[in-house]
């Protein structure tokens, strides 16, 4: 909000720039995606409509680890722990019998003040310690998950009660594909207004520098901790739809596979840009169906093994760090770029600039 | 009498307790120091690591059950495969994201155990398999006390190859070379040290360091995919050591060996594999310089 003793023209030239869609076109091309996010489920079949649904849930948690490492800076190789969290949290709530925003409320809280243990250290460490602590952090919670059986059931896991709100069931794949979608809407919305808030900018800051950060009186520190906090509230609610996506919780469901899958999904998408989060929950969330379509063009000996999924995984990271750092949503932009100025398109304006080895041995 | 006859099983149980740890943090030590060695060189610390030791087990399989190697043969000519091949991602891939943020080196490390990882399995599938090694079976007494051979080698290994690695970092112009590059690179290429060959021939060194424990692990534990995990074992050792530190490396896998092993006796079940990270977070959060680690002010 701007000064307060303007008169009415100023607030409105205020709304203006505080607008989220600001062309008429792009209010037309969002328009048509979300018609279209509202007719699919009834035109696509049923399994289709359960993948979607679990593709918005990893769009949530993907934008909530966007949130700590393409805007903060803060690496998180273990968020796959507040997912868990979040996910036994909320089955238990509901048990309980504790209506269903209440437990997802309470799911988030749960994972968050998670992530408020976790990112208490990180004030003091960065870069490959904290990549190390977030792993360590992972790994553990699985093995409390696990050995805690009197509330996660152990390793045979627990089964999650259906979802209601206001006596509606929300368990058919339709109900639920929509709940989702809303829940990733809401999400959304709050990460976009939150980023380009005061807080957002702090956020920023520190990713760039933390010097200068400081220098400009963020609170360097508290910054960081409720990034943490806020990054893993978020893929606490992603971890309560899982649950319900996958209607009985394991231990090893929320383990190091799927926090790399995670960080995958947001350097695929490109660092930095919420979009790009999507686009990587997108790519990723869909690779298995990708790859099994796949596997039938390929001789049976290397279909049948299991190893194949991995493989493409480890390629495509390996090829998004080698060839396109900037990940899907660069690329994206590139291609807006060279359409928009496309006779006039020079080779020379997308090259990447020449690096240099730039030791961080003592920063 | 009596107390000593009371205390005298307590202690032979405590110390084979702590020969057992030893013997297990050899291999994490020696995992780690392979780790410190890459690291020192390229400043990126090579989570495919792990992956690599287990790509060592599984071609050290393929060559003594499949083709009817003998096993000094198998193991002479795994360690040299996995050093060609590691000099070959140090210069065909590592290379390119020099000057690149950390991050990168961690991502790219990860897609590249992945892949390796894949690979292995698609080639020789899932299932867990052993081969004989010429200590297989058997164990020596010392007193009370009962050690595998298999372990007193691979503790032997684990302190020769710390000392042929100290004697070849202190006493050749190769070893002063990788020290120098490893200081400062600008410095030690304007003095005519071949950096970027040295920074392969470092991760071929780390290579062949990984394929050797590969290769004399396999027969303790399986020859098995979930073999990659020792690295998380080894990340512990080596943040224990003190970051970059090749006799922390070793001491720290020693002390993670030790106390895997008493917490299995003395603490609750499952305690045992929460231990090593335990380690790992408190070392990191509250002392992150370890044991061994450089003094100078370094911000972590």
């Amino acid at each position: 909000m701007g000064g307060g003793s303007s008169g009415v023209n100023d607030d409105a030239v205020y709304l203006d720039s505080r607008v989220l869609l600001r062309t008429p076109r792009e209010r037309l091309v969002y328009a048509a995606l979300a018609a279209a996010l509202l007719a699919l489920p009834f035109l696509l079949p049923t399994y289709y409509v359960g993948e979607l649904s679990f593709i918005f849930i990893m769009c949530v948690a993907s934008l909530g680890l966007m949130t700590l490492t393409g805007y903060t800076g803060q690496v998180s190789l273990g968020q796959a722990a507040f997912i868990g969290i979040g996910a036994y949290v909320h089955a238990n709530l509901l048990t309980l019998g504790v209506p269903l925003p209440l437990a997802l409320a309470g799911a988030a809280a749960g994972a968050a003040l998670a992530g408020l243990a976790i990112g208490f250290p990180a004030i003091r460490i960065s870069g490959l310690h904290l990549a190390m602590v977030t792993l360590a952090f992972s790994i553990l919670t699985e093995h409390v998950l696990g050995r805690w059986k009197s509330v996660t059931g152990g390793h045979g896991g627990m089964p999650v009660p259906d979802p209601s709100l206001f006596g509606w069931s929300l368990g058919g794949p339709r109900a639920f594909y929509f709940f989702c979608l809303v829940v990733l809407c809401v999400v959304l919305l709050l990460l976009l207004n939150l980023l380009r808030s005061a807080t957002g900018r702090a956020f920023i800051g520190i990713r760039d520098s933390e010097v200068a950060a400081q220098g400009l009186g963020i609170r360097v520190g508290r910054t960081k901790v409720l990034a943490f906090a806020m990054s893993a509230g978020t893929c606490g609610v992603a971890g309560a739809l899982l649950a319900h996506q996958t209607q009985f919780i394991t231990p090893e469901a929320f383990g190091l596979a799927l926090s790399l899958q995670l960080v995958l999904m947001v350097f695929v998408g490109g660092m930095g840009s919420l979009r790009g989060a999507i686009l990587g929950a997108l790519l990723i969330g869909l690779l298995p169906s990708l790859i099994s379509e796949f596997k039938a063009l390929l001789p049976r000996r290397i279909s049948e093994q299991s190893g194949l999924e991995l493989f493409v995984y480890g390629a495509v990271l390996c090829f998004f760090v080698l060839i396109e750092p900037r990940g899907l949503n660069g690329r994206w932009l590139k291609l807006r770029a060279w359409l928009a100025n496309f006779p006039m398109v020079r080779q020379t304006s997308s090259r990447p600039t020449k690096v240099y080895m730039h030791s961080e041995r003592s920063r | 009498m009596n107390r000593t006859h009371a205390i005298e099983p307590q202690l032979a149980q405590f110390a084979q307790l702590a020969l057992q740890g030893l013997a297990a943090g050899a291999i994490y030590g020696l995992v780690a120091l392979g780790l410190v060695l890459g690291y020192k060189a390229t400043e990126v610390i090579n989570f495919a690591h792990g992956d690599i030791v287990m790509l060592s087990a599984f071609l050290g399989w393929g060559m003594i059950e499949l083709l009817h190697a003998p096993f000094w043969l198998a193991l002479v000519a795994g360690t040299v495969l996995v050093a060609l091949l590691a000099y070959g991602l140090e210069a065909g891939i590592m290379r390119r994201i020099v000057g690149q943020p950390q991050f990168a080196g961690v991502l790219l490390t990860i897609g590249i155990g992945f892949m390796i990882r894949g690979a292995v399995s698609m080639s020789f599938g899932p299932d867990s398999r052993n081969y004989a090694t010429p200590w297989t079976g058997q164990s020596t007494h010392f007193g009370a006390l009962v050690l595998s051979d298999l372990s007193i080698v691979i503790v032997a290994a684990a302190l020769g190859i710390t000392l042929l690695l100290y004697l070849f970092l202190r006493y050749t112009a190769l070893g002063v070379a990788v020290h120098a590059a490893a200081q400062n690179q600008l410095a030690a290429y304007l003095c005519g040290v071949p950096v970027k060959r040295l920074n392969s021939i470092v991760w071929a060194l780390s290579g062949a360091i990984a394929a050797l424990c590969g290769l004399l692990l396999a027969p303790i534990t399986l020859v098995d995919l979930g073999l990659w995990m020792v690295i998380l074992k080894a990340l512990a050792a080596l943040v224990l050591g003190g970051f970059g530190s090749a006799p922390g490396a070793i001491v720290g896998g020693l002390i993670i060996g030790l106390i895997e092993q008493f917490a299995g006796v003395y603490f609750a079940d499952g305690v045992k594999d929460m231990m090593p990270y335990l380690v790992l977070i408190g070392v990191l959060v509250l002392y992150p310089r370890g044991l061994f680690g450089e003094a100078h002010g370094r911000r972590v």
